[in-house]
């Protein structure tokens, strides 16, 4: 199982790694779209947490090791420590998406505060911020 | 126009990103022999959660002890975001009285109701599970005290009547951040380190291991749960203006 999983990554390898990257720097790039170009305020939030979950996945896509298990040592992996993946960004990642989902909460409660103001969510509506 | 100029400029920044990546190989071994005199960060800490702080799991293990100044970090974070969001919606008395007081929620059916009153209790207790168990298997208190709040939310757009007690929450929240602070200072005490832990008790892979680990876990399952859930119930208590 392992050695055909290895087989399978060393052919592929190339692809592999393309389409993490790829999907986590797309994801990066969908937010920044939703949020350069979108009028409405929630659209521009939900663009903040895409952007979020690109960097997430960049950051345990850098952690992977090939043919790595989880780091947890559970019965039958007491010494499976050589083949595990790297834990750093795991932790750091649970940091961030605690993080990010309280930036999420904090900016959709000011578009609220902003809808009940000015009664829309369109940011070229919103006569007060121009200048 | 717009569109046009921010595509090029998306194009630009994936441009250099990509190539900042792609010299990175994907699954790559940058972790090293964990047995040497001198590993890297990440060997150290699969090297030494279990011997020394006897935890299963190295995630739980980085997250609340070798990281755990960190973690009360971001509790504090927590925290400040449910006091943010409180004041941002803040409503004066007078605007109250206009208003009126319940809930806005859409009449649930009469199955979603019933359904929501048997699921609760499993998903509370799942999420009770995944807290208590965070050294053990993938998952803690962040993870766990979601899971719970997505029962409350669930008891919230079900029933109208479905209230949370204030005084109780707050309770619950200042006992769970306080008792972190005094597990903290208790590891201070016997270990001369502030959230220093005591692996004496328990053996590896078993409920009662970790020292101070679980309980602190178990601190911030209860701290997240009740957070969550008073931003969704501040979230489903606003009107749209008439």
């Amino acid at each position: 199982m392992q050695e055909e999983f290895n087989e399978i990554f060393l052919k592929y390898h190339e692809i592999i790694t393309l389409g993490v990257y790829g999907t986590a720097i797309g994801l990066m790039l969908i937010g920044l779209y939703a949020i350069l170009t979108k009028k409405n305020l929630v659209k521009i939030v939900i663009g903040l947490s895409i952007f979020d979950a690109g960097i997430h996945l960049l950051f345990v896509g850098i952690g992977y090791v090939k043919g790595g298990t989880a780091p947890i040592f559970s019965p039958g992996y007491e010494n499976a420590g050589n083949r595990m993946v790297d834990p750093v960004p795991q932790a750091l990642v649970l940091t961030a998406i605690v993080i990010g989902f309280a930036v999420t909460a904090v900016a959709l409660s000011l578009v609220i505060r902003l809808y009940k103001h000015h009664n829309t969510a369109k940011i070229d509506q919103i006569k007060s911020l121009k200048w | 126009m717009k569109k046009v100029l921010v595509i090029i400029l998306l194009v630009i920044i994936g441009y250099f990103l990509a190539e900042t990546f792609i010299n990175i190989p994907f699954g790559e071994n940058r972790i090293g022999d964990i047995n040497l005199e001198k590993p890297t960060a990440a060997g150290y800490y699969l090297s030494n959660t279990t011997e020394k702080s006897k935890v299963a799991n190295v995630i739980t293990a980085i997250v609340v002890n070798y990281r755990g100044l960190d973690t009360l970090g971001e509790v504090t974070v927590l925290f400040l975001a449910t006091t943010g969001i409180a004041s941002i919606l803040y409503r004066r008395k007078e605007e109250e009285e206009n208003a009126e007081t319940e809930r806005l929620s859409l009449p649930s059916s009469n199955i979603v109701r019933s359904g929501a009153r048997v699921l609760f209790p499993t998903i509370a207790l799942l999420g009770i599970y995944v807290f208590i168990h965070g050294h053990l298997t993938p998952g803690g208190g962040f993870q766990g005290g979601t899971i719970v709040a997505t029962g409350f939310l669930l008891m919230l757009i079900s029933y109208k009547g479905f209230n949370t007690n204030h005084n109780r929450m707050v309770w619950i929240e200042s006992l769970a951040g306080l008792s972190f602070i005094f597990l903290g200072i208790w590891g201070l005490i016997s270990d001369n380190t502030f959230l220093g832990n005591i692996p004496e008790v328990g053996k590896l892979n078993s409920l009662i291991s970790g020292g101070l680990i679980p309980l602190i876990y178990i601190a911030v399952g209860f701290k997240v749960a009740v957070e969550l859930t008073g931003i969704l119930d501040i979230l489903l208590k606003i009107k749209p203006k008439k």
